[in-house]
């Protein structure tokens, strides 16, 4: 029997909005480029994202948020994942992100932010380069 | 310490990361995945474990939350794994079990993991049985099993499960048809869910109905109970039911389970073996791809072509 590895992912919709085309849009698209995607619906609270993220040992976390509360949801979830020692998984964001704050979200280690209009063929390229190697 | 020797401790001491790596490792069968079960396979035996499955849509995973809910209550620990299609096409998945029981994911007693079945037949993913072990192993008391949930031929799950539950809701088809087919004879316990519709009742008359067909005498007979799972009702009179079952397993059907369940499990293992080993040395020798073509031009048939070459691999086996 041969090693089958699959790249695993998370589509977490932090915050209180109901905004979730987008999450699912992405989310299908992922799964028909051959990922696993764990979707765990919406109001997700940042320690239900770091927590789902460590027990399902995923590659990649991809978050959504229509809402405008990035700049306070955001580096709280960040901080948890580096508290339960998930530094090797690739963050990364979409949604209504306005321009001017994408920066700071870099900072905080979102590596990326799509806004309105991404193709999700740019997506899957995206995640398809950036999953991070493990052992 | 070796990578496999550390997992094996954290996995022990119940540490998450540990616990979620391990399933990974097994998941992927990856170079350390057997040497892991292996290592891990000396602490199991101590969960109670328990698989639900029946046709999407009952409400299975609802039910789970609910369920696991209780048995916090009581002070046990659970572990869940909750299994769900991959395409046969992308080879991709959706994994969307989680979303009925997100709330339990940050309740240090539960841990939850969605899988991807993989393609493997049956309505488990061939992962799950170890990954069940690797909970187990962490010291969950209770252990849980999703099936995909297609209905007909999950019946995998007896090989997984101690006690299976079968759930069934009324307005999902006339698969009470489906039920009888396969499923029946898997189901320690059959559930009704969505017992706060019409139908309901109706349903669980009609599953006690095919039920009385069977007349074995037999240690166990398979009760039906209705249950609601969004508001939790009957979940209590589940869990007495679970746990009489346990019961009776601990008495002296657990032995024979034991044995049945180790009977398939190694008869797969040596499969599995035969298979690859098999295989890779005709695909080295050239001999597969020959063997194929006298196939297709009908010089010999696909049972005789194989007698010749097992007859083959196991005198070189014995050289
Ligand atoms: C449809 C919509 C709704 C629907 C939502 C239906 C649903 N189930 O999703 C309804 C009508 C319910 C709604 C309600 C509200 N909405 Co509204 N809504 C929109 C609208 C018009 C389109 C959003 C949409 O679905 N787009 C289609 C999807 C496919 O695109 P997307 O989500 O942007 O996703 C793409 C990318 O962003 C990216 N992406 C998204 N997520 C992710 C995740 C990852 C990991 C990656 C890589 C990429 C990615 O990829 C996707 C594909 O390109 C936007 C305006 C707009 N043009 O964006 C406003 C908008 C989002 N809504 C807004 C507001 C304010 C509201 C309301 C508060 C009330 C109101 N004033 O209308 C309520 C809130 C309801 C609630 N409880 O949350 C504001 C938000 C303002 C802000 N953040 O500063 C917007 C921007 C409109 C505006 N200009 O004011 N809304
Ligand atoms: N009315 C009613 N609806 C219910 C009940 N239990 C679950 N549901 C609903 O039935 C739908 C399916 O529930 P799930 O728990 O996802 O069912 P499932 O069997 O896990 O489905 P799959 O995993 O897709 O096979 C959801 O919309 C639930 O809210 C119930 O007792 N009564
Ligand atoms: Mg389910």
């Amino acid at each position: 029997m041969q090693t089958e590895r699959k790249i695993r992912v998370l589509i977490a919709k932090p915050g209180l909005d109901s905004h979730d085309r987008g999450a699912k849009v992405v989310a299908r698209a992922l799964r028909d480029a051959g990922m696993e995607v764990i979707y765990t619906g919406l109001r997700q609270t940042p320690e239900l994202i770091a927590e789902t993220a460590l027990q399902e040992d995923v590659d990649v976390i991809g978050l959504s948020i229509l809402s405008g509360a990035h700049k306070t949801l955001f580096p709280r979830i960040m901080n948890l994942l580096k508290k339960k020692g998930l530094t090797d998984v690739t963050v990364f964001a979409g949604g209504i992100i306005p321009e001017e704050d994408v920066a700071e979200m870099k900072k905080l280690g979102i590596k990326e932010v799509f806004g309105p209009g991404t193709t999700t063929e740019l997506i899957i390229k995206y995640v398809c380069e950036n999953v991070p190697k493990r052992t | 310490m070796t990578k496999v020797e550390e997992l094996t401790q954290g996995v022990l001491s119940g540490d998450v990361r540990s616990i979620a790596r391990a399933i990974t490792i097994i998941e992927n069968n990856a170079p350390e995945a057997k040497k892991l079960v292996s290592s891990i396979y000396p602490h199991t035996g101590k969960a109670h474990i328990i698989g639900f499955t029946g046709a999407g849509g009952a409400g299975k995973s609802t039910l789970i939350e609910k369920i696991v809910r209780e048995y916090r209550r009581n002070g046990k620990t659970v572990g869940v794994v909750a299994v769900d299609p991959t395409s046969p096409f992308t080879g991709g998945a959706f994994l969307g079990d989680r979303i009925r029981m997100q709330e339990l994911s940050t309740d240090p007693g539960v841990f939850i993991r969605s899988m991807a079945s993989r393609n493997y037949p049956g309505g488990i993913a061939r992962a799950t049985k170890d990954a069940v072990k690797v909970l187990d192993a962490a010291g969950k008391d209770i252990v849980i099993v999703e099936t995909v949930g297609a209905g007909q031929s999950e019946v995998e799950i007896i090989k997984v499960a101690q006690t299976v539950v079968v759930i069934h809701a009324p307005g999902l088809g006339d698969e009470i048809q489906a039920i009888k087919a396969g499923i029946m004879e898997i189901a320690d316990i059959f559930v009704v869910n969505k017992a706060d519709r019409e139908n309901a009742s109706k349903t669980a008359m009609d599953i006690q109905a095919i039920l009385q067909l069977n007349n074995k005498e037999t240690a166990w007979k398979p009760p039906v109970l209705k249950t609601a799972a969004l508001t939790g009702e009957g979940v209590p009179q589940l869990i007495e039911k679970i746990e009489e079952h346990r019961l009776l397993l601990e008495k002296g059907l657990k032995h024979k389970r034991s044995r049945e369940k180790a009977e398939a499990e190694l008869i797969e293992a040596i499969k599995e073996k035969v298979v690859s080993s098999v295989l890779e040395d005709l695909r080295k020798e050239g001999k597969f791809e020959q063997l194929v073509g006298k196939i297709v031009e009908r010089e010999i048939d696909p049972a005789t072509a194989a007698e010749k070459l097992l007859k083959k691999a196991l005198k070189d086996a014995e050289a």
